[in-house]
C-alpha cells in the first residue's frame, strides 16, 4: 500500500529525517514511535505531501509521489497534530467545506455523511459551534471527522490522543480500531502503552531513522524482561526474602515500595525468563502469610524503546 | 476549476464572519467619501473625477489590510497544512484566495455607486468616464489584491504581510509621480510599470487594451510569484 524508500528531509543543514525506508501493508496498522523531535511528524508530513522531502521516493498505491500528490492526496485522510483548523468557522461550515473540497457534490450525500461521521465521532451537539470555542478533545474529533470524511483508504494520525483526558483516549482509541479494522492507519506517539494497545506494527524512530521496525507481538518476544510483583501480608521481610530464594537460585529479589501500608511487596526477576508464579504461590500456601498481589509484568517495549532511543552523550 | 470556487466562497465568507470586513468598509468608504465631497461643491463639476483619482492611493493602504490574512493566518494557526493536505493544486489555493479578494473589494465599492447616483440629481453626468472608473478600479483592485497576496504568501506574521503589502502598492502607485529623479533613458518604462496611469486611462473612459494588458500581467506575475514562494517553502 505504502512504500517508502530513502526518505530523507534536510531543514537547512539540520538532517530531520535519515533515510527511512518501510512498507506499510494493506489493512495495517503501524505506530511510529520515537521520543520528542524524532522525526515522527516530519516523516507523515511527507507522506501526506505538505512537505517535499530532501530524496527519497514514496509510492502509494501505484502512485508516486510528488507527481501524482492531489491523486495521492484524495487517497489519504490526514489528522495534522492538535488539529489546526479554521477558528472562526462553524463545525458544521467547516465539514461542508471539506466535503465540497474533497468532491462530494451532492449535497444529500454530504448530508448523510456529516450523520455517519458525527455518530462516529460524536459531534451531534456541536454542529452549531466555532471550531474556536471547542476544547481539545472536540477539535480532535472534528479534525478526525475531516480526515474521514470521503472514507479514505489511508488514515495518517500524528498524535492523535495527545493532550486529551483519559476518556477521550480512550475514545479515540475505540474509533482507530473500529476503523482499522477495515483501513490501513499509520498513526505517531510516543505513549507505549497506545501503542501496544491498538497497533499491529510499531517502528521506532530516533533521530530521523528507523531503529526498530516488526510486528508489536515479536517486538515483545524479543526482549523478554518481564518480572514478577508480588505483595505479602503478616510476613516479614526477611523471612519472605529467605522463603523466596530458596524458591530457585537464580531469582533477584528486590524489595520495593509496599502498594499499601502493612504490606511487603517484592520484585523478582528470574534471570532465564521462566515463569515461577506457580512455585511461588505453593511456597505460600505453605506458610500463614496472606497473598495479597501476585503478577507478572512485561516491559518488553519500554525496555526496548529506552534501549534504542537512549541519548548518547 | 471547481477548488477555485469552493476555496473562494469559503474565503470571501470568512471575511464577513470576522468583524475585518465591516472595519475595513466603514473605513474605505469614511476617507473616500470625506476625501470626495469636502472639495466636491467648490468645483461645481458633475463628474467623479476626484473620487477615482483618490482610488489607488486609498487601495493601497485598504486592500493589503485585506489580503495579510490570507496565508499568514493560515500558516499562523496552522490551518495551512489542512489546506495543503486536501486534494488541491496550489493554483486552486492562490487563485481561490485572489478571487475571494478581489470579490471583497468590488463589493466594497457598492456602496460607493450612491456618489454617481446623488451626483445625476444634481447635474449633468456623463456615464462613460463613471462605467470607466468602475472598471478601472476593478483592475486596480485585482491588481493590489495579487499584491497583498504574495505579500502575505511571504510571512506567517500578518503586520509585516500588511507592511509588504503597502510598500509594493504604494511604490506601484506613485511611481509616475517620481519620474523628475529617473534618468531619461528609462523615463518611459518606469511610467509604464506604474499603475496610476494606466488607472486613470481607463476611468477617463478610454478602455486601450494596452492598459488592460498592463493589469492582468501584473495579476498574472503576482499570482506566479505567490505560486512560486508557496512552492518553495514546502
Amino acid at each position: 500500500m505504502i512504500e517508502v524508500q530513502n526518505l530523507t528531509k534536510y531543514y537547512k543543514d539540520f538532517c530531520a529525517v535519515n533515510k527511512i525506508s518501510m512498507t506499510i501493508r494493506k489493512g495495517e496498522i503501524l505506530g511510529l514511535l520515537g521520543p520528542n523531535g524524532a522525526g515522527k511528524t516530519t516523516t507523515l508530513r511527507m507522506l501526506t505531501g505538505f512537505f517535499r522531502p530532501s530524496s527519497g521516493t514514496i509510492k502509494i498505491k501505484d502512485l508516486h509521489m510528488p507527481e501524482d500528490a492531489i491523486q495521492i492526496k484524495s487517497l489519504i485522510g490526514y489528522l495534522p497534530e492538535s488539529a489546526p483548523l479554521y477558528h472562526n468557522m462553524l463545525v458544521y461550515d467547516y465539514l461542508d467545506y471539506v466535503a465540497k473540497i474533497k468532491g462530494i457534490d451532492d449535497k444529500e450525500k454530504r448530508y448523510d455523511r456529516f450523520l455517519q461521521l458525527s455518530d462516529l465521532c460524536g459531534l451531534s451537539s456541536i454542529m452549531s459551534q466555532p471550531i474556536g470555542t471547542l476544547s481539545k478533545g472536540l477539535k480532535q474529533r472534528v479534525g478526525l471527522a475531516h480526515a474521514m470524511m470521503t472514507d479514505p483508504e489511508i488514515l495518517i494520525l500524528d498524535e492523535p490522543t495527545s493532550g486529551l483526558d483519559p476518556n477521550q483516549i480512550a475514545e479515540i482509541r475505540d474509533i482507530i480500531k473500529t476503523i482499522g479494522k477495515q483501513k490501513t492507519i499509520v498513526f505517531s506517539t510516543h505513549i507505549l502503552s497506545e501503542a501496544e494497545a491498538t497497533c499491529d506494527r510499531i517502528a521506532i524512530i530516533n533521530k530521523g531513522r528507523v531503529v526498530a521496525d516488526d510486528t508489536t507481538l515479536n517486538l515483545k518476544q524479543k526482549e523478554q524482561s518481564s518480572s514478577i510483583k508480588l505483595s505479602l501480608k503478616g510476613a516479614s521481610k526477611d523471612d519472605a526474602t529467605a522463603l523466596l530464594k530458596g524458591i530457585h537460585s537464580d531469582l533477584v529479589i528486590n524489595d520495593v515500595e509496599p502498594i499499601e501500608e502493612d504490606l511487603i511487596s517484592f520484585e523478582i526477576k528470574s534471570m532465564d525468563n521462566q515463569d515461577f508464579r506457580s512455585d511461588i504461590y505453593l511456597k505460600i500456601k505453605e506458610t500463614d502469610w496472606i497473598l495479597v498481589q501476585l503478577t507478572k509484568e512485561s516491559q518488553a517495549l519500554e525496555k526496548i524503546f529506552r534501549e534504542l532511543t537512549r541519548e548518547e552523550n | 476549476m471547481k477548488q477555485i470556487k469552493h476555496i473562494a466562497i469559503k474565503e470571501f465568507k470568512d471575511y464577513f464572519i470576522s468583524p475585518i470586513a465591516y472595519i475595513v468598509i466603514s473605513l474605505f468608504l469614511i476617507v473616500t467619501g470625506w476625501f470626495f465631497f469636502s472639495t466636491f461643491f467648490m468645483f461645481g463639476r458633475a463628474d467623479l473625477r476626484d473620487f477615482f483619482s483618490l482610488l489607488p492611493i486609498t487601495f493601497s493602504f485598504i486592500i493589503p489590510a485585506i489580503t495579510m490574512r490570507l496565508f499568514s493566518e493560515e500558516k499562523n494557526i496552522g490551518s495551512y497544512e489542512v489546506l495543503l493536505t486536501m486534494p488541491v493544486s496550489f493554483t486552486d489555493i492562490a487563485l481561490g484566495k485572489f478571487f475571494a479578494a478581489t470579490l471583497f473589494t468590488a463589493s466594497m465599492l457598492i456602496p460607493t455607486i450612491s456618489y454617481p447616483i446623488f451626483i445625476s440629481f444634481i447635474g449633468e453626468l456623463d456615464l462613460g468616464p463613471v462605467i470607466g472608473g468602475y472598471l478601472g478600479a476593478i483592475f486596480l483592485a485585482a491588481a493590489y489584491c495579487s499584491l497583498g497576496l504574495f505579500a502575505s504568501s511571504l510571512t506567517r506574521n500578518q503586520i509585516i504581510a500588511f507592511i509588504i503589502g503597502c510598500a509594493l502598492c504604494f511604490t506601484l502607485t506613485i511611481l509616475d509621480r517620481l519620474l523628475f529623479f529617473m534618468p531619461t533613458k528609462i523615463i518611459s518604462f518606469i511610467e509604464y510599470i506604474g499603475a496610476s496611469s494606466h488607472f486613470m486611462n481607463i476611468s477617463k473612459g478610454i478602455i486601450d487594451s494596452r492598459d488592460i494588458l498592463y493589469f492582468v500581467s501584473v495579476i498574472f506575475i503576482f499570482i506566479f510569484s505567490t505560486y512560486i514562494v508557496m512552492h518553495e517553502k514546502n
